[in-house]
């Protein structure tokens, strides 16, 4: 386990936040989904990418549209 | 040719009177014969200087405005009466001067014989001593004797004023030339000093006539400099004598980056002294840079390299050939048991940038992952972030200079007057000659009102509202029609723009809607846009009151929106300019320092520049990011992370959270440390390597304004091994070789590999003193203003900026707002300063509270109060004062034991992880005794110390004492009171 996954969701539910300047969630989870491949290490996106599997219903929409386009995972 | 040891500089010339405004016409005219061409607006003492002939002068000096009052210049022009002053006349076409004539030679004797005769006559053994103009004068005009005796009324026996702590005054000395009084108020903007009393009764008084230590003099040097006597002379040339040699450096301290001259006799630094033509500061310089240089040769420092196997053992002293052989075989044996990734390095702004890029070079080649930082994580970040975003590039858009032509100054979360001294200089200047200000700040910094400046808006925010506060002010510019639509067509994006204008359009944004959350009204942070809007050029500058908190980027790149929207970027005097923190934060980030990218902001991912980094360093590098230090932390803590390379960097005092750090550090096997001191965070080493101060390298450090700019060498290293070596030669034991033979070989491989470094070389820098990146074939000497005919990116984007409130607000439980900030004084987590005589300005961190909130407390002025927030609890003294409004508490980190960060949380900016230092939840109460952090804190610094006891024998010890025990000794007089 890397971070911890609360922290992950914390941190990937803020940026979906400051990034919905709209309600088009296909606008704004395509820019989360860019601002992870971009800046998180993979460990952490798969990370995300787990614990999305077990509690996906706890996850913001916008957020949710996001995982699919996340680039690999772990290695 | 190399910067190397000993770059020695001649004196320093003074030509009498300022250099004039550029771009006047030539004059040519004649002095003593010689003919000579000068621009128009030059006096005929600095024509006279330039010309090779010297004129005798007291009073002038290039630092300052012509003042005319000690007669000593004296010239005759041709055709015309009298004798006039050559320092207050201005050069005209064909005048023929004379300097030197019988007649003048009288006068000017006169005029020497009547200072000399209120003098002490003891040059012999004044600290002075063939640095006093008034003795270089007296021999200049020949003086051989003095008419008037030394028995009259006189000066003499004035009291000397020693309270200042670099520098003392003796009035006996005084020729009352006024320079120190205009140095303060041209140079400095204090004004603290006067002349007082008439005639011969007139002197030099600071303040109502009170010592120096008491009056509102901030000891920034300028008038020591300034004097032409001993009458201001610091204390180390007193103590020491004068210097013999100069070197021409750059200040380690804050972000404005002073050239200085180091004076030398030998080895030993005897003072510091701006440097004329230092591009950044121009000869000024603050408190930090000129005298607070102590901590280089302070007995904490440690030399020797240290090893031990748990944190819970004494440190043992060791070679360096053991120290680094032992860090390599413990790094190795950390990746083959828990994986390539399981370590990391981070990097120091405080270093050289040569330093940074070994560092991130060896944790991307050597380690061969992408787990580097630095700590601007911890302050600019979201500069980097949002200026990439928005303007194509993470850098400040002008340099110092450029206020000079701004009409309106927006400043946003910063203090310069504490952090950013010598610009908040330029910046009164500037706002003495007529400018507007704008400050947005949630307490009343200094700027907001003080003597000859005055703030026309001060939009005193809730902190975490700035947001808030850009989007309000952008939706009236539009809402208004104050945007410059040509401006926006031409250079930005035109649909992200239209995006962008409807999203700010909306009403949520106005500031009718947002008024209450900022606690500004309405109407004042509309008219506060227009005057922006309209000013003609209208600046931002920003400091960490806009990066460190939740949305710090959003407000970057909101800082960013309303420049472009009001057409104020790409020419002189406007911009958007972030004040950086520490010296080299800029070339730490410049330097590839971040996980994502390599050096020059160039992603991880770009294939072709990472070919380009493959083939030159040989070997295969890793396309994906690596963890950020908080990161890091969590997987520390996660037990996946379990070795970390650190230079120069104290997170356990300057990093939120300080419990949650402590976790982390001690979950780790092997910390290595690289600093000057066994600093908080290297009571959790495993290994320790001493590092050098700036006084014992050659390096470069890029400021602010993106000015690098040369360090150099003044002494060798106290450690014996260059800090770039200690990087290099672990690099090497780990595998993976690197024989750089000097710096400036560093510098060339990151000009070969960075295209905006890539007309940069030590041999340009020995040449033009400093210069602005981007540096290449198109800007051979560098680049002052950026983004002029485009964007870096070509076209500006608009990003829209929701404001997202953070989720540290005041409850019921934690009912106000703790902020944090620093004082002039010190700097950062005091490490250097605490070791100087600094300590004297600011013995301890206070609470600031506001009256209403302190009374309902039953907390008075000087009390002791406990602060809670929901990730610890620690005990500060109350200082109560209406600078902060309610619900609003402020403090500063500066000394370690004051635990500030073991309140701040882990809460931070969304896009970054910057964390949110400037706003947590807290309660406050009165107590009577520590915090049990603070009672652990000691306890564990007591045992720390115990455990370096050993190695500490013998002058290059180490004491993990906090250097400054005024606070220790105040904590333990409060107990014994109540
Ligand atoms: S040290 Fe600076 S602030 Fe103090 S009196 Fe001199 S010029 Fe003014
Ligand atoms: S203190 Fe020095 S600078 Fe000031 S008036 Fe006296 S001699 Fe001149
Ligand atoms: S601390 Fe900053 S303002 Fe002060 S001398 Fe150093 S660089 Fe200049
Ligand atoms: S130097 Fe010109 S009057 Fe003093």
């Amino acid at each position: 386990m890397t971070v911890a996954a609360g922290k992950l969701v914390r941190m990937a539910e803020q940026i979906t936040a400051n990034l919905a300047h709209t309600d088009d969630y296909g606008i704004v989870s395509a820019k989360v989904a860019d601002h992870l491949n971009r800046f998180w290490d993979p460990r952490m996106r798969q990370a995300l990418l787990e614990y999305a599997g077990r509690e996906a219903n706890s996850l913001s929409p916008a957020l949710r549209m996001a995982l699919p386009q996340l680039r690999d995972g772990g290695e | 040719m190399p910067m190397s040891l000993y770059y020695n500089v001649g004196a320093e010339s003074d030509l009498g009177t300022p250099a004039p405004d550029p771009g006047a016409a030539t004059v040519s005219l004649k002095i003593d014969g010689i003919p000579i061409a000068v621009p128009g607006g030059a006096s005929v003492l600095r024509a006279a200087a330039l010309a090779g002939v010297g004129v005798p002068k007291l009073c002038a000096t290039e630092d300052l405005a012509a003042f005319g009052s000690c007669r000593l210049c004296l010239v005759e022009i041709e055709g015309r009466k009298g004798y006039p002053a050559s320092c207050t006349t201005l050069v005209e076409a064909g005048m023929e001067v004379r300097t030197q004539t019988p007649r003048l030679a009288e006068l000017r004797r006169n005029v020497m014989e009547l200072y000399i005769s209120d003098h002490p006559l003891d040059c012999l053994t004044c600290s002075a001593n063939g640095d006093c103009e008034l003795q270089d004068m007296a021999g200049a005009v020949g003086l051989r004797e003095v008419r008037y005796g030394y028995e009259g009324a006189n000066h003499l026996d004035k009291p000397k004023d020693q309270s200042a702590p670099y520098f003392a005054f003796d009035p006996a000395k005084c020729i009352v030339c006024s320079r120190c009084v205009r140095a303060c108020e041209e140079q400095q903007g204090t004004y603290a000093l006067t002349i007082g009393g008439r005639g011969f009764a007139s002197e030099v008084m600071a303040s109502q006539n009170e010592p120096f230590a008491a009056s509102e003099c901030v000891s920034c040097g300028a008038c020591v400099k300034a004097c032409p006597t001993a009458t201001l002379m610091e204390k180390s040339v007193v103590a020491h004598g004068q210097p013999e040699r100069a070197v021409i450096t750059t200040c380690a301290y804050c972000g404005v980056g002073c050239s200085f001259r180091a004076e030398l006799q030998g080895d030993r630094l005897v003072r510091m002294v701006p440097d004329r033509n230092g591009k950044a500061n121009h000869g000024h310089s603050c408190v930090k840079g000129r005298f607070a240089f102590g901590y280089a040769t302070h007995k904490d420092r440690v030399t020797s390299p240290m090893i031990r196997d748990s944190i819970d053992q004494p440190w043992r002293k060791v070679g360096w050939a053991q120290a680094i052989d032992t860090a390599a075989q413990r790094l190795r044996g950390i990746q083959e048991r828990w994986g390539r990734k399981a370590i990391g390095g981070v990097t120091s702004s405080r270093c050289t940038n040569e330093e940074v890029y070994v560092v991130q070079k060896f944790v991307r080649a050597a380690l061969g992952n992408n787990n580097v930082d630095t700590c601007a994580r911890v302050c600019h970040s979201p500069t980097g972030y949002g200026l990439k975003t928005t303007l194509g590039e993470s850098a400040g858009t002008q340099n110092f200079d450029s206020v000079m032509q701004t009409d309106v100054i927006l400043l946003v979360g910063a203090n310069p007057t504490e952090a950013h001294p010598v610009f908040a200089s330029l910046m009164k200047r500037r706002l003495s000659q007529g400018a507007q200000l704008i400050v947005v700040d949630p307490r009343a910094i200094d700027l907001v009102d003080s003597p000859h400046v005055r703030a026309q808006f001060h939009l005193q925010l809730k902190p975490g509202t700035n947001v808030a506060v850009i989007n309000a002010l952008a939706h009236t510019v539009i809402d208004e029609g104050l945007e410059d639509e040509a401006f926006i067509r031409s250079r930005c994006e035109w649909d992200a723009y239209q995006t962008w204008r409807a999203f700010i359009s909306e009403p949520r944004n106005s500031p009718e809607a947002l008024a209450e959350a900022i606690g500004a009204p309405a109407a004042q942070l509309r008219a506060a846009a227009r005057l922006y809007a309209k000013a003609g050029n209208a600046a931002i500058y920003y400091g960490l009151g806009v990066t460190e908190h939740s949305q710090g980027s959003t407000m970057v790149l909101g800082i960013a929106n309303l420049a472009m929207a009001t057409g104020n970027l790409g020419r002189e005097g406007v911009g958007v300019n972030p004040l950086r923190g520490q010296n080299n934060v800029q070339g730490a980030c410049d330097m590839g320092s971040f996980p994502h990218e390599f050096s020059g902001y160039r992603h991880l991912s770009d294939a072709v520049v990472r070919g380009k980094f493959e083939a030159d360093w040989g070997v295969q590098l890793d396309p994906k990011p690596g963890y950020r230090i908080p990161n890091m932390f969590d997987a520390a803590i996660a037990g996946e992370f379990k070795g970390l390379y650190v230079q120069g960097e104290d997170f356990a005092q300057s990093d939120p959270d300080t419990q949650h750090i402590y976790a982390a550090l001690s979950a780790m096997e092997c910390v290595i440390v690289q600093d000057l001191f066994l600093n908080e965070t290297a009571k959790f080493a495993h290994i320790f390597l001493p590092g050098c101060s700036f006084l014992e390298k050659d390096g470069t450090f890029t400021n602010a304004e993106r000015r690098i700019s040369p360090v150099r060498k003044v002494m060798a290293p106290l450690t014996g091994l260059d800090e770039w070596r200690i990087t290099c030669r672990l690099s090497t034991a780990m595998g993976y070789p690197m024989d750089y033979r000097h710096p400036s070989e560093i510098m060339d491989e990151i000009a070969r590999l960075t295209p905006n470094f890539q007309g940069l070389s030590y041999e340009l820098l020995n040449e033009v003193g400093s210069v602005q990146w981007p540096c290449n074939a198109a800007a051979p000497e560098g680049t002052p203003l950026m983004h002029v005919q485009e964007f870096v990116r070509g076209k500006g984007y608009f990003a829209p900026t929701p404001y997202v409130p953070t989720e540290e607000r005041s409850t019921a439980r934690y009912p106000l707002l703790l902020t944090t900030g620093r004082v002039l004084s010190q700097y950062n987590v005091g490490a250097q300063t605490r070791r100087t005589e600094a300590v004297a300005y600011h013995r301890e961190d206070r609470l600031e509270m506001h009256p209403a909130d302190a009374e309902v407390r039953g907390i008075v002025d000087g009390s002791w109060v406990g602060v809670k927030s929901r990730a610890g609890e620690t005990v500060l003294r109350a200082k109560v004062t209406d600078r902060v409004q309610p619900g609003v508490l402020y403090t500063t980190f500066h000394h370690p034991e004051s635990g500030a960060n073991v309140i701040t949380t882990d809460n931070s900016d969304w896009a970054t992880n910057c964390p949110e230092y400037k706003v947590t939840a807290v309660q406050a109460y009165p107590v009577s005794k520590p915090s049990e952090w603070q009672e652990m804190f000691r306890r564990f610094a007591v045992k720390q110390e115990r455990l370096a006891a050993p190695v500490a024998a013998g002058g290059a010890g180490a004491s993990l004492a906090p250097a400054a025990t005024g606070r220790k000794e105040g904590l333990e007089t409060a107990k014994a009171e109540s």
